[in-house]
């Protein structure tokens, strides 16, 4: 059986059958109404931003590379709830579902897909790179794999400071091969650095499945080799997936332990909005569908909880509504002044080059 | 004649190499199965298989790494970044193993194979994925750097850079793939060190290659309109450069303006620049000029990036300025 196939006990069709019920019930045990309710919302947010995101991008307001974090939700919502204040998120190019989990104000977030001056970023990153510090997003890596040894170098100062902080890191299953995941994590295993490295499994690195970029299937047989603890699961629902991250979380920062994760999850867009995902079925995308965290949790309200149809409306038209309202914002928001494009460069202030023969038209 | 893209005639050039000779493969990121980031291996494993057409995981140096160690035992690999951003990644690989083997082994070993991709910025991709390598490469011996613009250029430059008995860096743009042209049916091939006149013209010497050639047409047609004639020299090889070429066209201007992707300090630009200097100083009636990204890193707000692109407006400004024409 290979990965890409291995969606967990997929009901035979979209009909709540006796079977997946029954795992339904084991699933949401013991959860009350108010925090499945929230989990509910809180996916919710990020599926309506990015779907919302596809629109824009459709219309021509997005340019350049859109990756969508659809289907991936659960993992972003478990990691805000097992991180404490100050904890540290580094991910990739896909981590507009970190911001909004986060805490991070979608207008921004908007704001910084349409290039705007009160994007996130102030609208030099665009979708692939996003940070926003205060909230415990530090990144936003585009180049795959090269944040890895950043993230070690935060829980680096972290153990040099002793500021009881744990770095979560993130990255693809594309991504484990690459030169720099390898150094990082020798670092980390070296050092004992509070940080937990987790594989978000997609099953694809772009068009690529898994099993032609992955010699041994099992990304948590790594974890050995380093002298990390690791743990590795389907994502189905938030708050198994807040347990077990949690655990990582708080072996980071009580041993100094790194945990190496494999989160087996499935995004239901191409790799970005330029593909088509012509390499799969559409039977693969269904069966994965049965057992998307967000189906889920809406199904476990309804036929669980009894949450009348209208209630789950009214949630879904607020956030709806939310996301609108940020998108709006943003397309009317203004563009940066010209000026922006100086700011940053260099720590002593505005930069136009160091030369008279290169500065720009304007400058004095 | 055929009108291909660009793109098809990279695909052409890998195809009729890999038919010709057997030791030549390709190997990178989703050129298989996705048929290339960019469609430029369309069609070649369904061809050659996935013996010849090999997909990678993403390990910029480790398949850099595997392409010099088979050109070493005589394979002839085309090893496909899928932007030269990546490259990065495998600088080392380039620069202390393709470009300093055969001098290290004191010629008991060559490294003949190709490293292609698209360079430079494309549109609104951000600070990371934005970058003009030329300027890095073209710094090192031992290596040689192609770039190119047209459908025709990129066949026959490729062809002869698949021939090659050095590692080569062939450098294309992910805004042309889809620019059309003629495309003889015939073999041919496109010798390294020989500009191509894009753009007869007799007052400014505009030097240019890769994607900063059709900036430098559009300032050229611009510049015509006010009876500025320039002539657009592509380099289409930086290294080797036809310094021929551009002399004998500054003896004739008298006057001369580089457009290029890239920052202004160091580089290929300052290269140029030097030659000039020095080989044609007494032809000079005024400064060479640059139009060239801004000394910034690039920001993906459009509004930001167009003012730190290359543009005909900015080209068309340094050759009035070169002309004393305001
Ligand atoms: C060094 C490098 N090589 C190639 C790319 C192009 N690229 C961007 S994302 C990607 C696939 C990554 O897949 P995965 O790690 O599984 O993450 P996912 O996109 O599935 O979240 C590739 C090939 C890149 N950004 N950086
Ligand atoms: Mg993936």
């Amino acid at each position: 059986m290979t990965q890409s196939e291995a969606a967990p006990d997929a009901a035979s069709d979209s009909t709540v059958d006796a079977a997946y019920e029954a795992k339904l019930r084991a699933d949401y045990d013991g959860q009350s109404r108010e925090d499945v309710l929230r989990d509910y919302r809180e996916m919710l947010r990020i599926r309506r931003f990015e779907e919302a995101a596809a629109r824009a991008y459709t219309r021509g307001k997005i340019s350049g590379f859109l990756h969508l974090y659809i289907g991936q939700e659960a993992i972003a919502i478990a990691t805000q709830q097992a991180m404490e204040p100050g904890d540290r998120v580094v991910s990739t190019y896909r981590t507009h579902g970190f911001a909004i989990a986060l805490g991070s104000d979608p207008k921004a977030c908007a704001a910084e897909l349409f290039g705007k001056a009160a994007g996130l970023v102030g609208g030099v990153g665009g979708s692939m790179h996003f940070f926003d510090k205060e909230r415990g997003l530090w990144g936003g890596y585009a180049i795959v794999g090269n944040h890895i040894p950043v993230a070690a170098g935060h829980a680096f100062a972290s153990q040099y400071t002793g500021d009881g902080r744990v770095t979560l890191c993130f990255m693809g299953d594309g991504a484990v091969g690459i030169g720099p995941v390898h150094e990082g994590m020798t670092m980390a295993g070296i050092m004992k650095l509070p940080i937990v490295f987790v594989v978000e499994n997609n099953q694809y690195s772009m068009g690529t499945p898994l099993k032609r970029t992955l010699p041994v299937e099992d990304i948590t047989a790594r974890a050995a080799g380093y002298g990390f603890a690791s743990d590795r699961f389907h994502v189905t629902s938030v708050q198994e997936t807040r347990r077990r991250l949690g655990e990582a979380v708080e072996r980071a920062r009580k041993e100094g332990r790194p945990t190496l994760l494999e989160l087996i999850t499935y995004r239901f867009r191409g790799h970005s909005m330029s593909d088509p995902a012509k390499y799969r079925q559409k039977e693969e995308v269904e069966r994965w569908r049965l057992n998307d965290p967000l189906e889920r949790t809406l199904m476990a309200l309804k036929t669980i909880y009894q949450v009348p149809e209208q209630e789950l409306d009214a949630i879904d038209e607020t956030i709806v509504a939310e996301m609108d309202a940020a998108y709006d914002f943003a397309d009317k928001a203004p563009a940066p002044a010209p000026e922006a494009r100086f700011e940053n460069v260099m720590a002593e202030g505005p930069y136009y080059g160091d030369s008279a023969t290169t500065r720009p038209a304007g400058v004095e | 004649m055929p009108i291909l893209q660009i793109r098809q005639a990279i695909r052409d050039a890998m195809k009729e190499e890999m038919e010709r000779d057997e030791r030549v493969f390709l190997m990178g990121e989703e050129v298989g199965y996705y048929n290339g980031a960019y469609k430029c291996s369309e069609g070649l494993l369904d061809h050659f298989g996935p013996k010849r057409v090999i997909d990678t995981p993403i390990t910029e140096t480790g398949f850099a790494g595997i392409g010099i160690g088979a050109a070493m035992c005589g394979l002839r690999p085309i090893v496909e970044f899928m932007t030269f951003n990546f490259s990065a990644v495998a600088f080392d690989q380039i620069l202390n193993n393709a470009a300093k083997l055969r001098h290290m082994t004191h010629g008991q070993f060559g490294v003949p194979m190709v490293f292609r991709g698209p360079n430079a910025a494309a549109h609104m991709l951000g600070s990371t994925h934005s970058q003009a390598f030329e300027h890095f490469y073209a710094h090192i011996p031992g290596l040689k750097v192609i770039a190119i613009a047209t459908p025709y250029d990129a066949k026959g430059l490729l062809k002869t850079a698949i021939r090659d008995e050095n590692p080569v860096l062939f450098l294309e743009s992910e805004l042309m793939y889809s620019v059309k042209g003629e495309v003889p049916e015939e073999e041919y091939l496109i010798p390294f060190g020989q500009a191509d006149i894009k753009r007869p013209g007799d007052a400014v010497t505009v030097i240019t290659w890769g994607q900063g050639v059709p900036v430098a047409l559009k300032a050229a047609e611009l510049a015509a309109a006010e009876d500025l004639s320039c002539e657009v020299i592509d380099l289409r090889s930086i290294r080797p450069m036809d310094e021929a070429a551009i002399i004998a066209s500054v003896k004739k201007t008298n006057r001369a303006v580089v457009v290029y992707h890239g920052w202004p300090q160091g580089g290929v630009g300052c290269d140029i620049v030097a030659r000039i200097q020095e080989l044609a100083f007494d032809d000079l009636d005024a400064p060479v000029l640059r139009v060239c990204y801004e000394d910034l890193p690039m920001p993906y707000a459009e509004n930001l990036e167009n003012l730190i692109l290359p543009s005909p407006e900015r080209a068309l400004a340094a050759i009035r300025r070169v002309a004393y024409k305001r």
